[in-house]
């Protein structure tokens, strides 16, 4: 226990001292959704209908930004073998990891969607369902792109080959996401797609620290 | 230094390393009692770092098999990786965080309760600087952080990866002060070095010895 509050402090300690990452993840997702009625074009309308569709996938593209941070530097530093060797299987690294990355990416980006669901003329009705469903998505997200940041260690072009793995498998998320929205819109009640979104991060929890590890155990090899 | 467990011996037998389709080296014994020091030689690419990682778990063994105090170490991965202390090349020190956040940072991923930080620095002569970012450290004083490590987490087995290298005079007597008290405090040392080290009593294993590229194994 000791070892996993120690690696999350650790975590947030360089993601406040490198405030830089932070601000470049949310300076992306704001741009990204700027861009939308610059290239759709400023009818609202046509905006309202595919608000949450657009903060969700700059939310998901946000968080991929990020990813091949999440382990690269400590396999570059040897980092990656202290905490091999640490007293808590490397499975529980792992969660820690992605706990920290939740807390530093996917919580921001929670925080700042309202705006940009302004930005973009959401229907307030479907406000709650839209930060509800990225609140119990993105944890998922982390968790899942851990799986792809420790299968890319190694490769000659990580944050590619992470985006390319892990774009896929942020497919129900979205899905569910965004239907979240569309169903509260059409007052249908979102219970039923955030409580899918819960049951994704539910299972993300004990398995892609499974899959995660193994794939770190590889790259120290 | 506590003490450690005064009879644990970190035995190796018949180990072997396989990188590819090649060994890197097999048939290696080694056998490691308290207080004993242990200087891995041979050229590079022998396998010293190889044996040292494999020794620490980080490696997975083609063949052979590790006890600690008897025991397979498959069958207590948590009680041998606390027995053991790795120091490779790289120090994994972050340049945006201090020494003593460092070490702290270390000694908690251990799960040691009160680490000796003060006197980890102390030992490595870097107190002055235990409040600076790490970026701004040079080359050897990050050495030095690593080597901190040792002591304010302690544990019984040291694997040491070229400890001396860009250390400077005061830096390798220190070094050789922290593993002689690490002896005499009943810890063992595995060390691969290029650099004579001060290591009284220590014995040697030349790893070209085990060199197995021309007599491959079944496995």
């Amino acid at each position: 226990m000791r070892a996993f509050c120690g690696l999350i402090r650790q975590e947030l300690r360089l993601g406040m001292r490198q405030g830089g990452d932070i601000g470049l993840v949310l300076g992306f997702f704001v741009l990204a959704v700027i861009l939308f009625p610059f290239g759709i074009g400023p009818e609202p309308e046509l905006l309202r209908r595919v608000a949450a569709g657009i903060v969700w996938v700059a939310a998901l593209l946000a968080a991929v930004l990020s990813l091949d941070r999440l382990f690269a530097a400590d396999y570059a530093d040897g980092g990656l073998d202290q905490i091999a060797l640490s007293a808590m299987p490397l499975e529980m690294a792992v969660l820690a990891k992605s706990a920290a990355h939740w807390l530093t990416t996917g919580l921001p980006l929670v925080i700042v969607s309202p705006l940009l669901a302004m930005l973009v003329d959401l229907d307030p009705a479907a406000l709650p369902s839209l930060v509800l469903g990225l609140l119990l998505g993105t944890p998922a997200m982390s968790l899942v792109g851990a799986i792809a940041a420790g299968l890319s260690l190694g490769a000659r072009r990580p944050a590619v080959l992470t985006t390319l793995l892990v774009l896929p498998l942020y497919l129900p998320p979205l899905i569910f996401g965004t239907g979240a929205v569309e169903a509260s819109l059409a007052a249908e009640g979102a219970r039923a797609h955030l409580l899918l979104l819960a049951a994704l991060t539910v299972a993300a929890v004990p398995l892609a620290p499974l899959a995660a590890a193994a794939a770190l155990r590889q790259a120290l090899d | 230094m506590p003490p450690f467990s005064a009879t644990a011996e970190l035995i190796g037998e018949n180990l072997a390393c396989r990188r590819g389709e090649r060994f890197v080296f097999a048939g290696l014994d080694c056998r490691i009692a308290p207080g004993d020091a242990l200087v891995l030689t041979g050229p590079n690419g022998s396998g010293k770092s190889s044996l040292l990682r494999l020794l620490a778990t980080l490696l997975a063994r083609a063949a052979g098999r590790m006890l600690w105090g008897g025991i397979p170490v498959e069958d207590d991965w948590p009680g041998y990786r606390a027995a053991i202390h790795y120091f490779g090349h790289l120090d994994g020190v972050k340049p945006a965080l201090t020494p003593r956040e460092m070490l702290g940072f270390w000694a908690a991923l251990r799960g040691v309760h009160r680490p000796a930080i003060d006197a980890a620095l102390a030992a490595f002569g870097i107190e002055r600087i235990a409040d600076w970012p790490c970026r701004w450290l040079s080359a050897g004083q990050r050495r030095r952080l690593a080597l901190a490590r040792l002591i304010a987490a302690p544990a019984p087995v040291w694997l040491l990866d070229e400890p001396a290298a860009a250390l400077d005079a005061d830096g390798e007597a220190r070094l050789a002060a922290a593993m002689a008290s690490h002896r005499a405090a009943g810890g063992r040392v595995v060390v691969a070095t290029h650099q004579p080290l001060a290591l009284p009593g220590a014995a040697t294993l030349a790893l070209d010895r085990f060199a197995a590229a021309r007599d491959p194994i079944a496995i």
